[in-house]
């Protein structure tokens, strides 16, 4: 009794910063979730073939998700909008949320079968979660190994400007820049839609340029380098010169290795620039432009002058650093322990809410 | 072993210097012919085979060479000892030499294992010999790693080796335990492994694939050497081999602060996976690894560029290299060393690889 003599009547409520997040896992319970939207022959395929992507890659590892977001009815952490809504975008007060479903979608060795689960991905999305809570947006899942048809999963879909973005995984079977996507981004930027790379998702190549890593460590540490060939790639191929509105959304990587990117491809395009007369800038200033990244996981600097100094060194691109929770996954980020706590106001304000709000127009 | 290290004259701003990247290179294959066996003689003789080819960097690009490194049009740069010592060894104390013959693009392991034979005699009558400042690495066959541990057990005797070169990329990442016989060698025998740009394994340089140009390959490279510095680390190989010590050579350093910061933070979450890792990875990367500083991929601001060098939390770490006859985007003397206090430019210039190394 002692401890409540002294507490007023009424806590005053406690003000809480509106957030942006993008990386919002929606996840299926099993494959029937997509059953509805898809045809009797690919019900049948599933039921008999199953989805088949590139295998080997697994490792003996942590849960996939957290257990205290599973929803009562037993089902899969993320798996139900409601659920999610009551456990994470109402009591961390999230503005918006971006939707990234990693789903058998997107990494069929069957084309065909790829194809098929993006639209009912998609469909799913509308249906289950987007028609269902207004802060939501989404990722528009494409067949992306297949450009010809993920342009008309794009054709079909964009009038829907909840769908802020398209996505692809973290490691596409050629280098991002690679001629073969580049009708994918030229129907992004005819709609306006940016394209977004999530981390691991495709298990077609190792996660590293140098063979398969033996530990679910390694496979965590090497998106950082994954994602990196990609956007090296967009800059060197001149993607950003073809198509100079398109921007690029690394999620799940990590940011603290952007400026020594920069730097080193500063530095070698001093030199080698004869090779890739198309490129009229210095890499670094398309990646200022074009490129966006998401928090989670935070790197954690050594000593807290260092994370000062990293933003230092993104100077204005710090207008591109974007909250992001990776809810429900094992991994992800607490809103309220995702930043240190010692950074600006002015630049927490700026990662967990501006500039979302900017990049993806949000009212 | 040190033979060979004298003091410098200690006048004006004249100090030691160890050079850690050094390229020399075999002038063309037959070069090779009093090395190696007869069959790989008459083979290569009676096949025009031109040995491994295929250099790390394009040989005509310009960052592959100073123009004037190269004897005559048909010998590639490096490959004349005059020249080299006149270009490359003026003012230095110790130079390693990394002969990058690509024996890791053979698919073929006896060629693969006659020509690592041919270039490390090779290296030792030609090179090692002819002048006491140089050092080299040993070229190995890094695919077949039993073989590479034969090799090293077979010149390790010789004192001017101090380094197992393996290329950055390769078929395997270097911690698996496919190539724990090599590490075993390498420990036996208090060697440095020095991974160094490049390499031929015949598996893309990217997670996705192939990359179009030389351009991504170069700047990509340094994913590839935080990914083995990954592996080498969570395989335990520091901890199965404490005294083995790693080179990262030719890798740039800027990118290894902020691989230390989320490998740590991924360790921490995940260390249950890999016990054997006691401590930090930083902590194991600070105590066994040391990387050149050229290519120094540096920022515009020299202010920044202090700031990495501080936020690698060892002033142990940094090792002065010229990457003769590479051609680099900036000077380590006026981007770097002039920048940092006397004592530290002087660890890097000397006294870093001079322990490291144990010269």
């Amino acid at each position: 009794m002692v401890l409540t003599a002294a507490r007023p009547k009424q806590q005053p409520k406690r003000t809480r910063r509106a957030l942006i997040d993008c990386d919002f896992h929606n996840e299926l319970d099993s494959i029937k979730d997509l059953y509805p939207y898809l045809s009797q022959r690919w019900r049948d395929h599933l039921d008999s073939y199953g989805a088949r992507g590139p295998a080997g890659a697994y490792y003996p590892r942590f849960m996939d998700h957290r257990e205290d977001a599973r929803p009562p009815s037993g089902r899969r952490s993320g798996s139900e909008v409601a659920h999610s809504v009551k456990d994470f975008l109402d009591p961390y007060n999230v503005a918006y949320a971006t939707l990234i479903p990693l789903t058998p979608a997107g990494r069929q060795q069957n084309l065909e079968l790829d194809a098929a689960l993006a639209t009912a991905v998609n469909d799913w999305q509308v249906a289950e979660w987007l028609d269902r809570e207004p802060r939501l947006r989404a990722s528009l899942v494409i067949p992306f190994e297949d450009p010809p048809a993920a342009v008309a999963e794009i054709e079909r879909c964009a009038h829907d400007k909840r769908f802020v973005q398209v996505q692809f995984s973290g490691r596409p079977h050629e280098p991002m820049g690679r001629r073969k996507y580049w009708p994918i981004y030229e129907a992004c930027a005819k709609h306006g839609l940016h394209v977004m790379s999530h981390a691991f998702g495709s298990y077609g190549n190792p996660i590293i340029g140098t063979g398969w890593p033996s530990f679910y460590l390694e496979d965590h540490v090497g998106p950082a380098q994954a994602m990196q060939a990609n956007i090296i790639s967009m800059v060197a191929e001149g993607v950003f010169e073809r198509f100079p509105t398109l921007k690029v959304v690394s999620v799940e990587n990590g940011f603290a290795w952007i400026p020594s990117l920069m730097w080193r491809m500063d530095n070698a395009w001093t030199l080698l620039r004869s090779e890739v007369p198309h490129l009229l800038h210095a890499p670094s200033e398309y990646i200022r432009e074009h490129v966006y990244l998401t928090t989670q996981p935070v790197e954690e600097p050594h000593k807290p002058e260092f994370f000062t100094q990293l933003l230092e060194q993104y100077g204005d691109m710090v207008s591109h650093i974007l909250f992001a929770s990776d809810y429900p996954h094992w991994d992800s980020d607490n809103p309220d322990m995702a930043l240190p706590a010692f950074l600006p106001e002015s630049v927490k304000q700026r990662i967990y809410y501006d500039n979302a709000r900017a990049l993806h127009n949000l009212p | 072993m040190c033979c060979c290290s004298r003091v410098w004259p200690d006048s004006g701003n004249l100090s030691p210097v160890i050079d850690c990247d050094v390229h020399n290179d075999v002038p063309r294959v037959e070069a090779l012919f009093p090395y190696l066996p007869a069959y790989w003689v008459e083979h290569i003789t009676n096949t025009l085979f031109k040995g491994p080819t295929e250099p790390p960097y394009p040989p005509q690009a310009p960052i592959a060479a100073r123009p004037d490194s190269r004897a005559d049009e048909k010998t590639p740069p490096g490959s004349d000892l005059a020249l080299l010592q006149q270009q490359a060894l003026d003012g230095i104390d110790v130079a390693i030499l990394n002969c990058l013959y690509a024996v890791d693009s053979l698919h073929n392991p006896d060629a693969a294992i006659a020509l690592s034979r041919a270039v490390n005699d090779w290296l030792i009558a030609e090179w090692l010999t002819k002048d006491s400042r140089l050092r080299a690495s040993i070229v190995v066959p890094s695919q077949l790693p039993a073989e590479a541990a034969r090799e090293i057990d077979r010149v390790c005797d010789n004192p001017g080796f101090v380094q197992v070169l393996l290329p950055a990329r390769s078929q395997h990442p270097y911690g698996s335990r496919i190539f724990h016989p090599m590490w075993e060698a390498i420990d036996r025998h208090d060697l440095v492994a020095g991974i160094h740009f490049g390499g031929s394994p015949g598996n893309p340089p990217t997670p996705s694939g192939w990359p179009s140009y030389f351009l991504e390959e170069y700047t990509g490279m340094a994913t590839v050497f935080a990914s083995q510095v990954t592996s080498i680390v969570c395989e335990g190989v520091f901890d199965q081999f404490p005294s083995v010590r790693v080179a990262l050579l030719e890798a740039g350093f800027t990118w290894l602060p902020a691989h230390m910061w989320r490998f740590d933070k991924e360790w921490r979450n995940l260390r249950r996976l890999v016990p054997w890792v006691k401590q930090p990875p930083s902590a194991y990367i600070r105590q066994h690894m040391r990387v050149s500083i050229q290519p120094l991929d540096a920022p515009a601001s020299p202010k920044q560029l202090v700031q990495v060098v501080d936020q690698l939390g060892s002033e142990d770490m940094l090792m002065y290299a010229s990457d003769y006859p590479h051609v680099h985007a900036s000077d380590p003397e006026s981007t770097l060393l002039r920048h940092l206090s006397a004592e530290l430019a002087h660890k890097i210039r000397h006294d870093n690889a001079r322990a490291f190394y144990k010269l």
